[in-house]
């Protein structure tokens, strides 16, 4: 007789295509957030294998603020027409001519809590009773207490003190009309997982996950790509290092970390020594000690 | 870098009280394991100072909800994650305060082991029965009792020998299959990870080595196949024309082609095709493995059905008895329709009578009873619409678990171990 025992990365696997099976059994619209990160790439990934050889039975959504790196949407369209599946892009560009949401000025600006408005705008759009992201409870301590199924109110708004409890796998995604439910099938991943994962399955990624030279700017110490959405300050100037990305928002926010890792090999040494968390380069988190939470309550992630 | 091919996943949680050390406890083994980054450390050490303490409050890494942070307790369950170059954990870390069985359930019900700790001042209390009871309630394989601030008793072998010897007395009620015990201090890291130098009359192994090499690949039930079908996938393109495959986790035995299957309701029977994902085929599945499962004969089978072997079948019935955990503000009365959620089937269900309702503190059983009150627990009947295809939760906690819903407002009311 053989081990009947799955190593971790497949019985993540196993569980996070459990979850997704279930979304399309029990919702009549759900929808995959797409941000373009390895995250969202990997949940595209587990949706393939969880209905194959049907495509993926739901589209992809993807809220572009308009600040994304260009990696970023080049890598989208071609995994889109790679798995044959819809895509649906919400712009916050368009939010904002429309004068639902007003642009933050200043040299910190950023159109990140913007796309809360643009998002909940596509899924009533669309109907969308479901919506999957690839958040996970390692990133951040408001996470750590967030449902697989979670649901919101027809505000889009998260209520963390009345949460369904959640026993063993018996999911209820049971709501009334106008509300939904956000969806995490890799809750229980970790940055390391993910990495892990990715190596184990040979997924793509956008080439800013590797190490490569970029012009940048280092504020309050983030190291930035310079672009056209980040207006600099008198005193900063622009420097060619080696940076790769271990998250992917976008241009303005998400910082760069100085690295050598060029292929996934060296990622994972480095994820395994690393002594921050990879949301650490996050400058929408950095604004308060409850910032996530805050923004989840308003119908964030 | 090929670790993750033998790296096994151990869900544990962790019941205690405000004061018996369990944030400490959790924020040293993750410290220990180098599982907090810099910045981690950082901001709950910037909070701290806001607050005003002398030390860093590692508490604040684990307590993550406004709320809670302002009220200093956790009130619901956190997951927390390490690893350690032999096994990747996940934390369920659940507040001990009475009002909260509801989240102890929770967290206990996707659990291999549970980490039970006392305070070796004050020995066992009436937490540390319902803790206790919880864990063997919900079948979890195996128990650590962590005896916490040895450095308080001197490190005493004799109060940690007379808390062992009170614990073994009163667990022999219960029904925990596997129980070990461990004097620590997690304050300052004896036996948590490193040996400790101050109880050199232990020479049991340390919390961090039990949690590594506990085994737990027989925690789930291999002997009876047990495939609750989530969906159909049915292409519908040109090149997969003709494909029907069954979709869904094992949750219980081992399945593989050619075996003989027998589907519920139907009662049908036909013969594993093929065991495949994403295309690549599967010579054995077993829990917890999602898999697409053909047939060698087109069977009409949809969500909620079942596919077990012909000389191993599952109960088949409307009526079931029932421990339940009561965990809604309105508490249940006997004669309620609800909805029932068992396996990927739903259907309607009345709890016809309430048998009686146990004290989690006593364990004495109170009979006559006209209601289950929030975070009661007790023994019921329930009549469902439909028949279900079930275990005793005891012989699989996936195919002997249920969930009761409200029909009106959705939310979830309670969880159910099929007795």
């Amino acid at each position: 007789m053989g081990q009947y025992y799955l190593s971790h990365l497949k019985e993540l696997e196993a569980e996070a295509i459990f979850v997704i099976r279930e979304v399309v059994s029990q919702f009549e619209k759900p929808a995959l957030l797409f941000s373009g990160g390895k995250d969202s790439i990997v949940l595209a990934h587990l949706s393939k294998k969880a209905f194959y050889p049907s495509r993926i039975p739901f589209p992809l959504i993807h809220i572009d603020t308009g600040h994304n790196f260009p990696e970023t949407i080049i890598f989208r369209d071609s995994l889109v027409g790679e798995l044959g599946v819809k895509l649906v892009v919400g712009s916050v560009q368009e939010s904002i001519n429309e004068g639902r949401v007003r642009e933050e000025t200043g040299v910190n600006a950023s159109r990140n809590a913007l796309q809360t408005v643009t998002l909940l705008d596509t899924l009533e759009d669309l109907k969308i009773d479901a919506a999957m992201g690839g958040a996970r409870r390692d990133e951040e301590k408001a996470r750590a207490k967030e449902r697989f199924f979670s649901h919101r109110d027809e505000f889009g708004q998260w209520d963390p003190k009345n949460q369904r409890p959640e026993l063993w796998n018996l999911f209820n995604g049971k709501k009334h009309n106008g509300e939904h439910f956000r969806i995490f099938p890799i809750s229980n991943w970790t940055e390391m997982d993910v990495w892990q994962y990715i190596q184990q399955e040979n997924i793509a990624l956008p080439s800013l996950y590797f190490s490569h030279q970029r012009e940048c700017v280092v504020r309050d110490g983030v190291i930035l790509a310079k672009s056209e959405f980040i207006k600099l300050k008198p005193n900063e100037e622009v420097q060619l290092m080696t940076v790769r990305y271990r998250t992917c928002g976008d241009m303005p926010i998400t910082g760069a970390v100085e690295s050598d890792a060029d292929d996934l090999d060296k990622i994972i040494a480095e994820v395994a020594t690393t002594r921050t968390t990879e949301r650490g380069t996050r400058a929408d988190d950095k604004r308060g000690e409850t910032a996530m939470e805050d923004r989840k309550k308003s119908g964030y992630f | 870098m090929n670790i993750q091919e033998t790296n096994q996943l151990l869900r544990f949680t962790t019941a205690g009280s405000v004061d018996d050390g369990k944030s400490t406890l959790i924020g040293r083994l993750l410290y220990d394991s180098k599982s907090i980054f810099e910045d981690q450390i950082e901001a709950v050490k910037t909070s701290s100072q806001m607050k005003g303490f002398d030390y860093v409050d590692l508490s604040l890494l684990t307590d993550g909800l406004k709320s809670e942070r302002e009220q200093g307790i956790t009130i619901d369950v956190a997951y927390r994650y390490f690893a350690t170059p032999k096994r990747k954990f996940i934390i369920a870390d659940t507040p001990g305060h009475i009002q909260y069985t509801r989240n102890m359930v929770t967290g206990a019900s996707t659990a291999n082991l549970a980490i039970i700790l006392i305070d070796s001042r004050k020995g066992l209390l009436e937490q540390t029965f319902r803790h206790s009871f919880i864990a063997s309630l919900l079948k979890i394989p195996h128990v650590i009792v962590c005896i916490n601030k040895m450095d308080l008793v001197d490190y005493s072998e004799e109060v940690y020998d007379q808390i062992v010897k009170d614990y073994k007395a009163f667990a022999s009620k219960m029904d925990i299959k596997d129980i070990q015990f461990v004097p620590i201090s997690a304050l300052n890291g004896d036996n948590v990870v490193d040996r400790s130098k101050n109880m050199v009359w232990y020479e049991g192994p340390t919390l961090l080595y039990l949690l590594e090499h506990v085994h737990i690949a027989s925690d789930l039930n291999h002997i009876d196949c047990r495939f609750p079908v989530q969906m159909v996938i049915r292409p519908h393109t040109l090149e997969h024309q003709d494909f029907r495959g069954y979709a869904g986790r094992v949750e219980g035995g081992i399945f593989k082609p050619g075996d003989d299957v027998k589907v519920l309701p139907s009662g049908f029977t036909s013969r594993i095709k093929n065991i495949e994902l994403n295309g690549e085929a599967i010579e054995e599945a077993f829990a917890p493995m999602s898999v697409t499962m053909t047939l060698e004969d087109e069977i009409d089978i949809s969500r909620g059905d079942m596919i077990v072997r012909p000389n191993n079948v599952p109960h088949v019935g409307q009526d079931l008895d029932v421990m339940l955990c009561w965990m809604n503000q309105r508490p249940l009365r006997g004669r309620t329709k609800l909805i029932l959620k068992h396996t990927t089937k739903d259907c309607q269900a009345m709890v016809k009578e309430i048998l009686y309702k146990v004290n989690v503190n006593t364990l004495h059983r109170e009979e006559g009873v006209e209601e289950l009150a929030l975070n009661e627990i007790g023994r019921v009947s329930i009549r469902a619409a439909n028949p279900l295809f079930f275990d005793a939760y005891r012989r699989n906690r996936q195919t002997g678990s249920v969930i009761l819903i409200d029909p009106n407002t959705n939310e979830t009311l309670a969880a159910g171990m099929i007795i």
